[in-house]
């Protein structure tokens, strides 16, 4: 469908991939109106140090807004800030507002996003247990990260532990309790898990594997205790729940578009209707290097997408696809993610893992899928190539530090 | 408050007044300069706010970091004059500095 003659375009939702959307529509083009919809009060902002520099502090508000108010108005584009949408009705191409009123539109772009898997347990709506999805949750956990004070994080993922390096570099007491038996085990390798368990402990994380929450304890509504399953009661001023994410995905199941833990959409970000488009983590989306779809929590994915749909309604040619990337940092330490590592069945080490300057390498059938760089810019980047080619790079060769990654890279190009 | 200009390759200049203490990606971005992507909002963790920094400001602007100089070493188009423009801190004393952005960030 020819959307590039469309006068009216609502973007639902104002995190990086509604905003990317946004500005890549004026950058290809688009003259009519455009509505950006964000049941967040801020205008559109960077979360990812939501969880590193901006929660300790070394971070002005101001520096994670990727536009100013200015660019909004200058570039037309209407801004509907805490409001929500109530439904999309497709039969008349109108956007319900939740507080009355309704946009029409030629075509919509889903940027929903996703929202914190709530903690299951009794207790969960104690005084002191937060979230970590947006501004307004750092707002509420800061004042409380006073140095002594017991943190318990519950889920050792990228967020969980992101949070506990900044709590213990605050003089927090932290312990992680994680239900499976490794750190980060639905998203990397036993040996990248060991190593942040390790990393941890050493700055005096208590980090606990195989431990289920069973309870949160209080008195007088105020958090006092985490309970484990097994009874054992651990004294807690404040709870940070990091136990994954759960896709926005009802504005579109009620629309009648085809869901399956995420919105599904093609290459181009199109759902099933051809003037609705989707975008970042509240979409399932083909894996271009993997055969396969996927939901992807990410920066990368969510500018990808929010490039892919606006080029898709303006008609200009699909934007080339990226390696998926990632990065976590926890103290001094850097990660770096290329590639999806899921389904892997060959691990291959450089470098020092004591000395915290190491690459793990995910191979499958002989061609490299992922890389998780630790302290190691050049297997990142290098890797990133690698990926997109499809190369097969020996597994000696990759273990071999004397051989740069440039040396690699070229001889595989 | 220190200008900076930006020249695109193909020669367009655009002169902007900067904050000291942002970096030299986040003023491109704010002000919509073409040519700069930024994806990972100043991480130093994707290469995609590379720059050319004029001969006579290098001195002022310093050399690249460890991390920094890996990750350009892997960038498109690097020379010896090549810079991550979120590794670049404003001040006062890089007032008129002229920065170049690349054809292309991928």
């Amino acid at each position: 469908m020819d959307l590039s003659t469309a006068k009216n375009i609502v973007v639902i939702g104002g995190g990086q991939a509604g905003a990317q959307a946004v500005q890549s529509l004026r950058q290809f083009g688009y003259e009519g109106a455009i509505t950006l919809v964000g049941d967040e009060a801020a205008l559109p902002y960077q979360r990812p140090p939501l969880s590193k520099a901006y929660m300790k502090g070394e971070l002005a508000e101001d520096r994670l807004y990727f536009k100013p108010a200015a660019w909004y108005e200058d570039n037309k584009v209407e801004t509907l800030l805490s409001q929500r949408v109530e439904k999309i009705d497709r039969a008349n191409r109108q956007v319900l507002l939740q507080h009355g009123g309704h946009l029409d539109y030629d075509a919509v772009i889903i940027a929903t996003g996703s929202r914190p898997r709530p903690l299951p347990v009794e207790g969960a709506d104690l005084e002191n247990v937060f979230e970590l999805r947006g501004l307004s949750d750092v707002e509420h956990i800061q004042p409380k990260m006073i140095p002594g004070k017991k943190l318990v994080i519950v889920g050792a993922g990228y967020i969980g532990l992101e949070a506990a390096a900044v709590a213990r570099q605050l003089g927090l007491e932290v312990t992680v309790l994680e239900m499976e038996q490794r750190a980060l085990a639905r998203v990397t390798s036993p040996v990248i898990s060991s190593f942040y368990e390790a990393l941890h402990m050493e700055h005096g994380v208590d980090v606990r594997c195989g431990a289920r929450l069973g309870s949160l304890k209080g008195k007088d509504g105020k958090l006092t205790h985490a309970v484990l399953a097994s009874g054992e009661e651990i004294k807690a001023d404040m709870v940070l729940a990091g136990i994954g994410i759960i896709p926005n995905v009802e504005l579109a199941e009620e629309a009648g578009l085809p869901c399956k833990n995420g919105i599904i959409v093609d290459e181009d970000a199109r759902t099933s209707d051809p003037r609705i488009f989707a975008a970042g983590d509240c979409t399932v989306r083909p894996l271009a290097h993997y055969a396969r779809t996927g939901r992807l929590e990410s920066v990368h994915n969510a500018i990808e997408q929010g490039k892919l749909a606006a080029a898709a309604i303006m008609g200009k040619p699909r934007p080339a696809l990226d390696c998926p990337w990632f990065w976590s940092d926890q103290y001094d330490i850097k990660l770096q993610i290329a590639g999806l590592s899921q389904g892997y069945d060959e691990i291959v080490v450089r470098g020092d893992v004591e000395a915290k300057k190491f690459a793990a390498f995910y191979k499958k059938n002989g061609r490299l899928i992922a890389v998780d760089a630790i302290n190691s810019p050049p297997e990142f980047i290098a890797s990133k190539r690698l990926i997109m080619s499809g190369a097969t790079v020996a597994s000696e060769t990759l273990a071999d530090t004397s051989i740069s990654m440039k040396e690699i890279a070229a001889a595989a190009a | 408050m220190p200008t900076i200009t930006y020249i695109d390759h193909d020669g367009t200049e655009r002169p902007i007044e900067a904050k000291n203490g942002e970096t030299v990606m986040e003023t491109a971005i704010k002000n919509s300069v073409p040519g700069i992507d930024a994806d990972c909002g100043g991480a130093c963790a994707c290469a995609t706010c590379h720059v050319y920094v004029e001969e006579s400001f290098m001195d002022k602007v310093g050399q690249p970091e460890e991390m920094e100089q890996s990750m350009l070493d892997f960038a498109e188009n690097v020379q010896a004059n090549s810079r991550l423009s979120c590794q670049i801190q404003i001040s006062d004393e890089l007032d008129g500095l002229r920065v170049t952005t690349p054809e292309s960030q991928h």
